[in-house]
């Protein structure tokens, strides 16, 4: 007789009681029964713990009198930003302590433009008063001043060079050594609203005008390359930091459309779901993400190439959103808005602050690909896409896709009675670019 | 060792001295020395290569998650491609790695060989135990309880303790292997059967009129009032349902973490009180007396399968841990081995009596209890065994229940007087899970596994035949899966009348009422469409004259009758 069995010592578990108990894995499949089972109850507790958790909203900064029109951020330094408001005032806050920490009547009547100097922590600042001002932190009064004939909508600074931009009725190039503009940039636009540097084709210029142009200039030859007309006007630019030939323009349509600066004749894609015109727009620091505020008092974010936002932020108390910006470690919203706070939000609303162990991360990196496995189940799908919305909002959006509909249905009424090919189908991505000019 | 063909694996001049003693061809070894040790070489190779696509092999067959390929080659989007294509190779590179961990299993499995003369099924436990260590000897044991047997019993999940309950009314609960009693109580009515419920904290005593829930110390925590005369229990521990079946044939699953009573469906088919689980798809087989088995989910109120298995009452069944083999037993005097796939029988035994009980262990061993007697049968399933692996005799006492211990080599057997633990060696699973079932598990291990198993719950209605289901795309034809629906609402709506629904949905859409509006808009589309049809027409025309031998084209004309010789 050969005879052998399943026989464990009585230490098994552990051999002296200052041990940890030991830890016996079997992958078998039949001890580990209801696997899919299992995996969807967990997504599906996941993602309610998800919606559960998402509270995005962390604080509002409060202290201008008047509201914020514009902010800036440091490209290098984390926790700085400073705002303009409506009544001139320029504060610096520290998001570290959530509180202002520099402040300074800088112009008259609003102050329209912010941009920090990329190599050192000076910035600049242009208002309705046709005046530039450079400041520093260390000191009340400004480092130096620019006067101009015209009054500002918007200044961004060069990433590498002492060079500025600041746009009016034309784009004028200011060197930080000289009191006049050292270049005038014009092609047909009555007042250019807003401009902006390329931070990595750094002598790529992008200015949206009144006449529902955007153009892109070169500051090397100091010629403009290209102008796209859109149906409606454009407010604000935003280069994607990652993919450095293309860009997101928020419009007054409602809509961002992303374009490759080599083809401006056709849209990458169209982001729709604000329920107002678009005012500001800025791209995370990864390039994959923008967050863009809205007349419609909601700030939200969208993949650099969905049609659709992933996220809206709104609250009771907070107005018209006049900039949003994207903090440099892609985890933050910053955004100001006509009530005269400026308000930090999660990117992503149910991320947990400050630092996590390694069971807690693993714990939800395993859960985020369980999510993933299961995201188009209906249940896990309708929970996941859920959001409240004011009703203001949910109506108008409503009242939106009724007007969207009933134009489709109009035009393919006409498709359907008149001579074939004379009411052609239009691409959703063109359908809104009037014409390019090189 | 055979000379020649293990020669490669030694080095060349042992390989010489060895075939010398050996057969005395010294010169042919000798001269093939250089060649032999590149021949190992390569062997070597050949055989590391071979043992590599053995373990991809076993990985495919035993790990993979049974996902068909879809057919990628045929997908003309380009990222969906990639995206498929890195999930299977993931998949692939899961399966194999999950074969390769096989080697980090510490434990091997038991097992008993004759040598000689010897047959395994003459072995008595007495000889057994001259042969085991001591640690194995203290898991041979016989409580004799004959007053209040016979006895049924119940190992939990993780096979560290052990409940039984006698007939007339004892219930005692205890950690069988280190003989620590946790409870004994008396309810001083019939008990028929008891059952754990998710761990040892609890558990279900079917009793002479309902059935209750007691906690470890015994103390009456729940009294199930709508489980009446219930002769059979289960407990689905992933879906903390526990059903009973009874006398009055109507199957009830109770929630035992909400207290919700989830589906109570009623058999028609008379007292019941064969009852197994399928630990696979939790799906609830039961006998009945017309010889019939019927599978069960909470979901539907009718039987998803009814097999009629046997010629007389069904006595026992017993599903195997993979799911994929039941046998059962009647009192037509046969037991059958049924594969639960395709509701066909593998293989069908003759009993000498109609055998009553039937338990199967975690690596697949049969036992089956007929009267007093035990057989175990080894690798029954597949192919018609002679003889049994083991037996064994409860003189005078006949046998009530069988279990197997999980994670031991160990039959539990409760009968008239007592209860009897038997070591039958390669019956169970060698290596434990931790994070499934720990028979070592502490305090603190057991409250934080129970919390949770409650988290992942599973739902009542997530049961169904094919576990795999959820989460996947349902291919079938659209008929079928109408079908299928059909039948769903017909079970769970007996008395009504199936009428198909076809909704209206869409009558009165815009769409619809804009194409009945433009029925007489001419577009070119629907212009495009007549030509077509009208080009059809006459070309079946045509084909139906040249059939007839009619002219085609031209109408007939005087000329016509000099062209005999084309007809």
């Amino acid at each position: 007789m050969v005879v052998k069995t399943i026989s464990r010592p009585a230490d098994f578990a552990r051999e002296r009681t200052g041990d940890i108990f030991r830890v016996n894995k079997n992958v078998d499949p039949a001890l580990h029964p209801f696997e899919r089972a299992r995996e969807y109850t967990r997504a599906l507790n996941a993602t309610k713990l998800e919606r559960l958790f998402a509270k995005p909203f962390l604080s509002a900064m409060s202290g201008h009198i008047d509201g914020v029109y514009c902010l800036a951020k440091h490209p290098t330094q984390l926790s700085t930003v400073v705002s303009g408001s409506g009544d001139g005032e320029i504060r610096m806050w520290s998001l570290t302590s959530q509180s202002c920490v520099w402040k300074a009547a800088a112009h008259k009547g609003f102050v329209r433009g912010l941009s920090f100097v990329p190599f050192n922590t000076n910035f600049l600042s242009v208002g309705e008063d046709k005046v530039v001002k450079m400041w520093s932190r260390s000191q009340e009064e400004p480092l130096s001043t620019y006067v101009s004939k015209n009054a500002f909508t918007g200044v961004d600074h060069h990433r590498s060079k002492s060079m500025f931009a600041t746009s009016s009725t034309v784009i004028d190039l200011w060197d930080h050594q000289r009191s006049e503009p050292v270049h005038t940039l014009s092609w047909g636009a009555e007042t250019i609203t807003s401009v902006k540097f390329n931070q990595t084709e750094t002598s790529i210029l992008a200015s949206c005008g009144t006449d529902r142009t955007v153009i892109l200039y070169d500051v090397r030859t100091v010629s403009p390359i290209s102008k796209v007309v859109l149906a409606m006007r454009t407010n604000a630019i935003a280069w994607n930091p990652m993919e450095a030939f293309n860009f997101t323009i928020a419009n007054e349509d409602h809509n961002c459309y992303t374009f490759d600066m080599r083809n401006l004749g056709n849209a990458l894609s169209v982001a729709k779901d604000h329920v107002s015109a678009v005012l500001d727009i800025d791209y995370s620091p990864t390039g994959e993400e923008f967050v863009t505020g809205g007349y419609d008092k909601t700030i939200r974010i969208f993949g650099a190439r969905d049609g659709r936002s992933r996220e809206v932020y709104h609250t009771k108390r907070m107005q018209r959103t006049f900039c949003v910006k994207f903090s440099m470690d892609s985890k933050f919203i910053l955004s100001g808005s006509d009530d005269g706070n400026i308000r930090l939000w999660k990117t992503h609303a149910a991320d947990k602050l400050g630092t996590l162990t390694q069971r807690e991360k693993n714990a939800l990196e395993y859960s985020k690909a369980l999510k993933d496995r299961y995201k188009n189940l209906p249940e896990i799908r309708r929970i996941d896409k859920h959001r409240k919305v004011p009703k203001a909002i949910k109506g108008a959006a409503h009242k939106k896709q009724v007007m969207e509909d009933s134009v489709k249905n109009k035009e393919d009424r006409m498709r359907k009675h008149s001579k074939p090919g004379a009411v052609p189908f239009k691409a959703e991505r063109k359908k809104h670019i009037l014409a390019t000019e090189q | 060792m055979s000379g020649t063909p293990t020669m490669p694996l030694l080095c060349p001049a042992m390989s010489n001295s060895l075939k010398r003693r050996r057969d005395g061809a010294s010169t042919a070894a000798a001269a093939s020395a250089a060649p032999a040790a590149a021949q190992a070489q390569r062997s070597d190779k050949a055989r590391a290569a071979s043992a590599i696509e053995s373990i991809k092999d076993r990985a495919a067959a035993k790990y993979s998650r049974g996902d068909k390929p879809l057919p990628i080659k045929s997908i003309t989007d380009k990222k969906l491609k990639g995206t498929l294509r890195r999930t299977h190779a993931k998949q692939k590179e899961a399966a194999e790695q999950a074969a390769q961990s096989e080697m980090l299993l510490t434990e091997d499995s038991g097992f008993l060989e004759a040598e000689g003369m010897e047959r395994t099924w003459k072995f008595r436990q007495a000889e057994l135990k001259k042969h085991v260590d001591a640690n194995t000897e203290s898991k041979m044991f016989d409580l004799k309880l004959p007053e209040f047997g016979p006895y049924a019993l119940d190992y939990t999940r993780n096979g560290r303790h052990l409940l039984i309950g006698g007939r007339k009314g004892h219930i005692a609960s205890f950690d069988w292997q280190s003989g620590k009693l946790a409870c004994e109580l008396h309810v001083r009515e019939t008990v028929k059967d008891v059952k754990w419920l998710h761990n040892e904290t609890m558990f279900a005593v079917a009793q002479k009129k309902f059935t209750y829930i007691y906690d470890k110390s015994g103390m009456e925590l729940h009294c199930l009032r709508d489980h009446i005369e219930a002769n059979r229990l289960e407990f689905l521990p992933y879906h903390f349902l526990l059903a009973t079946v009874g006398n009055a044939g109507f199957l009830k699953y109770q929630d035992t973490s909400t207290g919700q009573l989830v589906a109570e469906h009623r058999t028609k088919l008379g007292k019941c009180d064969t009852m197994a689980q399928n630990p696979y798809n939790a799906v609830i087989h039961l006998g009945h007396a017309n010889g019939t088995v019927t599978l069960w989910a909470p979901s539907m109120s009718t039987p998803l399968v009814k097999m009629l298995c046997h010629k007389g009452p069904v006595q026992a069944i017993a599903i195997d841990t993979s799911g994929t083999y039941m046998a059962t037993t009647g009192l037509d005097g046969q037991m059958k081995v049924w594969d639960v796939r395709t509701y066909k029988t593998v293989q069908d035994y003759f009993t000498p009596a109609p055998a009553s009980h039937l338990a199967i262990s975690q690596k697949g061993l049969l036992a089956v209890g007929y009267g007093p007697h035990l057989s175990v049968w080894k690798d029954a399933f597949r192919t018609k065994q002679k003889e049994p692996y083991m037996t064994h005799l409860f003189a005078g006492s006949p046998i009530q229940d069988l279990h197997f211990c999980p994670f031991e080599d160990v039959l539990g057997c409760g009968h008239a007087s007592g209860i009897s633990s038997l070591v039958i060696p390669g019956s169970g699973e060698p290596n434990f899970d931790t994070m499934e079932a720990n028979p070592y598990q502490t305090r603190k291990q057991r409250q934080e596994s129970e919390v949770h198993s409650l988290l992942d719950k599973i739902q009542p209605d997530m049961i169904t035949l094919d576990p795999t289901v959820i989460g996947r795309v349902d291919r079938s034809h659209q008929q079928v899966i109408a079908d299928e629906k059909r039948r769903e609402w017909e079970a769970n709506h007996p008395t009504e009348k199936f009428v198909p629904v076809h909704r209206a949905r869409g009558k009165s859409s815009s769409l619809r009422r804009y194409l009945r509006k433009s029925a007489n808009v001419v577009d070119a589309r629907r212009e495009e469409m007549r030509e077509r049809l009208e080009k059809q027409a006459a070309e079946r025309e045509r084909e139906r004259k040249r059939a007839k031998g009619e002219s085609v084209d031209k109408p007939r004309t005087a000329l016509d009758r000099f062209d005999v010789g084309r007809k």
